[in-house]
């Protein structure tokens, strides 16, 4: 698990090092970072702290408290999906196209690339979610909601980091 | 994910995991031929799976540039067979066309690089080694490991597909740099082919990864009781740096062809700036973007990616040479550092691919001093073979024949490497022959050589029979001297300035000189391919037809995949897993020839 966080660290790490490059060529064209974008990051973050509360009333064996915790995170998962794309929108109608050449082509690229690690973050908890209520397997085995808080966790940080690499750096 | 992987490799799972091989191990499960032999889950099926498949992919890439060869060797002739075959696009009158020229040298390039020398190399001996190595029913997950090769091979169908397309394969070259490759106007290659290849390249890197994964958290995760790191076989630490290599900058990789395919799709401007097409007479839209900017993103993978072909080739050679010698391999923990030090240094040194891009001076000389650097370790790891040679008691059986080879291209390709990085040396060889003998002879012949000797030494572990000797020989003689008689001169040609990738040199006076050698290189060429059919041969006569292995340990082996039975089963040792007392280099120790990883220390021994 941890190997596989570094090597999407390492495809990050090679696109935000990239726009870094790309900064300084000529051309560079700067873009507004949308209200979606603020309210998407404030999801996020409440939805790890979901997982964080579903792991503990997991081993804590509170089994419907943990239902409803992983139900929760998978709505804000998808939530957060959704609002990313209506950032998108705002910033496309602000002009900003695959047509131009500055920082918007990264953002979509790279936010893109996040929403489909979020996505697939999201089918795992599904996949949790149906054994969560699969009441013919009482599994007591905390590694796999272990590993998927982490991973959740971890593409939380990710999208943190994105969102102030972009501000920060323009 | 990787989820299936970690569940595995957590300890708590891992007991379990066991357990259930256990029972495999007693009640053999039933197989049928799809779960046998296709969508099989045994790491050796797999890994048979991986070499075969190479196999095939080193005849087509071979076969390439036997075709180039004898263009570059006879540019005035005219071949009427070629027409016969390849149709008169590609071949008009018998003669290879330029575009078809450029087609065949980038899939060579891209076939031998990418699909026999790493998925080949890595996804053979990987699969194969390291559960029987370090003592493991299998890999920490066999149903991530079948989906890397199943995904190698969609790969290797997409890049075989795209050979049979009107508008030809990417040709590009094998690095496909931009803007050439992101503009389909711009070659015919460029259209259809290239997109294949990206698509095909993308299914190579997630196969890759889910091999690289799995490889990290096995050996991490699976050895056996006592076998501590250090008492790993070199081949399992080679593999492991590997895989370590592998995980971390294919994703670069990948992100830069998503840059590439969006160029070519969406009309961004990542890699393009102020082009003006002369073939349709059109200035482009695109600004601002930088076609060096791939390059970086390329060659952050490509760096590494020479090591990812060489390390699993040393670790292969350490070990066969260590066999063969009756020796302990000279300096196991220089061996080990050493490769670490390589792993560290191979993302450190991309740019000196680009030291004639424009790059700063000054970076360039950082650059220089950590490529030169890489000697050091290069260095440590031939004089730790030397010497483990040294008042051997060598059996020169053809893998051990193969692996002196190796330390022989090794040496000679290393040494070019400290003129190529040096950036003010490299200005005038840029782009020449020099270089092509270059990265030939020390990654291309050393990788292929380090995987012969793989093949020749564990096909009796893979099939429970021997190949022929004879025509080993043969091959070995032949692969090594003609190696060299092709490579060698190509120094001469290159220092001369001649640029590689032109398709017909006759037309300059300076290199007309070397018309002749041309010729002599292409005639060895051919006749190495050849010699490479006969190991095909004796390869798949040998699976069926071979001597039969009748005792466990034919090479009087420590390791542990020789306590196996000859023809193991699914889970490699029936009963218990063995477990290891000692490192894996007792050779002639004790006025004894070798004693197994296995056998307990004896009363007057220290732990290793």
């Amino acid at each position: 698990m941890w190997v596989a966080l570094g090597s999407i660290i390492m495809m990050f790490a090679g696109l935000t090092s990239a726009y870094v490059v790309k900064r300084d060529q000529p051309n560079w064209t700067t873009f507004e970072i949308p209200k979606a974008f603020w309210y998407s990051t404030a999801v996020i973050l409440v939805s790890s702290l979901t997982i964080q509360m579903a792991l503990k009333a997991f081993r804590d064996r509170e089994m419907l408290r943990y239902r409803s915790l992983l139900t929760t995170t998978a709505i804000l998962g998808i939530l957060f999906v959704v609002l990313q794309w209506t950032g998108f929108r705002q910033i496309w109608h602000t002009g900003v196209t695959f047509r131009g050449s500055g920082g918007g082509l990264f953002l979509y690229i790279m936010a893109v690339l996040h929403g489909l690690h979020v996505l697939g973050g999201i089918i795992a908890l599904v996949v949790l979610f149906g054994k969560a209520f699969a009441s013919r397997v009482r599994s007591y085995n905390a590694v796999p909601v272990e590993l998927m808080s982490t991973y959740w966790h971890f593409v939380d940080l990710l999208w943190i980091y994105l969102f102030i690499f972009f501000m920060a750096i323009k | 994910m990787s989820n299936e992987a970690t569940l595995h490799g957590h300890p708590e799972i891992q007991t379990s995991h066991d357990a259930h091989h256990d029972e495999h191990g007693v009640h053999h499960h039933k197989e049928t031929f799809i779960t046998k032999y296709v969508f099989s889950q045994d790491h050796k099926m797999i890994s048979k799976q991986f070499l075969i498949t190479g196999m095939i992919w080193a005849i087509i890439g071979g076969l390439m540039s036997v075709l180039f060869r004898l263009q570059l060797g006879y540019p005035d002739s005219h071949f009427q067979f070629l027409e016969d075959i390849l149709g008169s696009k590609w071949a008009k009158g018998g003669q290879i066309q330029p575009e078809f020229y450029y087609a065949l040298v980038t899939m060579h390039g891209t076939i031998l690089v990418f699909f026999v020398l790493t998925g080949g190399l890595s996804g053979t001996f990987a699969n194969f080694l390291i559960p029987l190595q370090i003592g493991a029913r299998d890999m920490a997950s066999p149903m991530l490991n079948m989906l890397s090769y199943w995904f190698f091979l969609g790969a290797s169908v997409v890049m075989l597909s795209s050979l049979f397309i009107e508008t030809g394969p990417a040709s590009g070259g094998w690095t496909s740099y931009p803007p050439l490759s992101a503009l389909g106007d711009a070659s015919e290659g460029s259209k259809t082919g290239m997109d294949l290849w990206i698509i095909s390249m993308a299914m190579f890197v997630v196969s890759s990864l889910l091999g690289g994964l799995n490889y990290i958290s096995t050996v991490l995760n699976l050895r056996t009781k006592g076998m501590s790191m250090t008492r790993l076989p070199l081949t399992i630490w080679a593999l492991f740096f590997t895989a370590i290599l592998g995980v971390l900058s294919f994703p670069v990789l990948l992100s830069g062809f998503i840059l590439l395919l969006f160029d070519r799709h969406a009309g961004t401007s990542f890699y393009l700036s102020d082009i003006f097409l002369a073939t349709t007479g059109k200035a482009l839209p695109n600004e601002g973007g930088s076609a060096i900017l791939y390059q970086h993103l390329f060659w952050f993978l490509g760096h590494p990616e020479v090591y990812i072909i060489i390390l699993p080739a040393m670790g292969l050679v350490s070990e066969v040479m260590s066999v063969n010698s009756r020796k302990p391999i000279f300096g196991y923990i220089a061996m080990v550092g050493s490769m670490f030090a390589i792993a560290i240094l191979a993302f450190l040194v991309w740019a000196h691919h680009m030291f004639v891009t424009g790059l700063n001076p000054f970076l360039g000389s950082v650059f220089v001093l950590l490529t030169l650097l890489i000697a050091v370790p290069s260095a440590i790891k031939v004089f730790n073979w030397l010497t483990t040679l040294w008042r051997g008691n060598i059996r020169f059986t053809p893998a051990m024949l193969f692996a002196i080879g190796f330390v022989s291209t090794f040496i000679s390709g290393g040494l070019t490497g400290i003129f190529l990085g040096n950036s003010t040396l490299d200005i005038q060889l840029h782009d020449t022959y020099f270089v092509i003998a270059h990265f030939h002879i020390v990654m291309g012949v050393s990788g292929i050589l380090g995987m012969f000797a793989g093949i020749y030494h564990w096909f009796p572990k893979m099939y429970g029979r021997y190949m022929n000797n004879v025509l080993a020989y043969i091959h070995f003689w032949i692969t090594l001297i003609g190696a060299y008689l092709i490579f060698w001169p190509m120094h001469y040609e290159g220092l001369a300035g001649m640029p590689r990738r032109y398709l017909d040199y006759s037309n300059w006076i300076s290199f007309n000189q070397f018309g002749g050698l041309n010729r002599f290189i292409s005639t060895v060429a051919i006749i190495v391919f050849a010699v490479q059919l006969l190991f095909i041969f004796n390869f798949f006569y040998s699976i069926f037809k071979g001597r039969r292995v009748m005792t466990r340990n034919p090479w009087g082996s420590t390791t542990l995949e020789w306590t196996a039975p000859i023809r193991p089963g699914h889970g490699n040792w029936p009963g218990e897993i063995p477990e290891v007392h000692r490192w894996p280099y007792d050779y002639a120790k004790d006025g004894r020839d070798f004693i197994p990883q296995t056998e307990p220390l004896g009363a007057n021994e220290s732990a290793h």
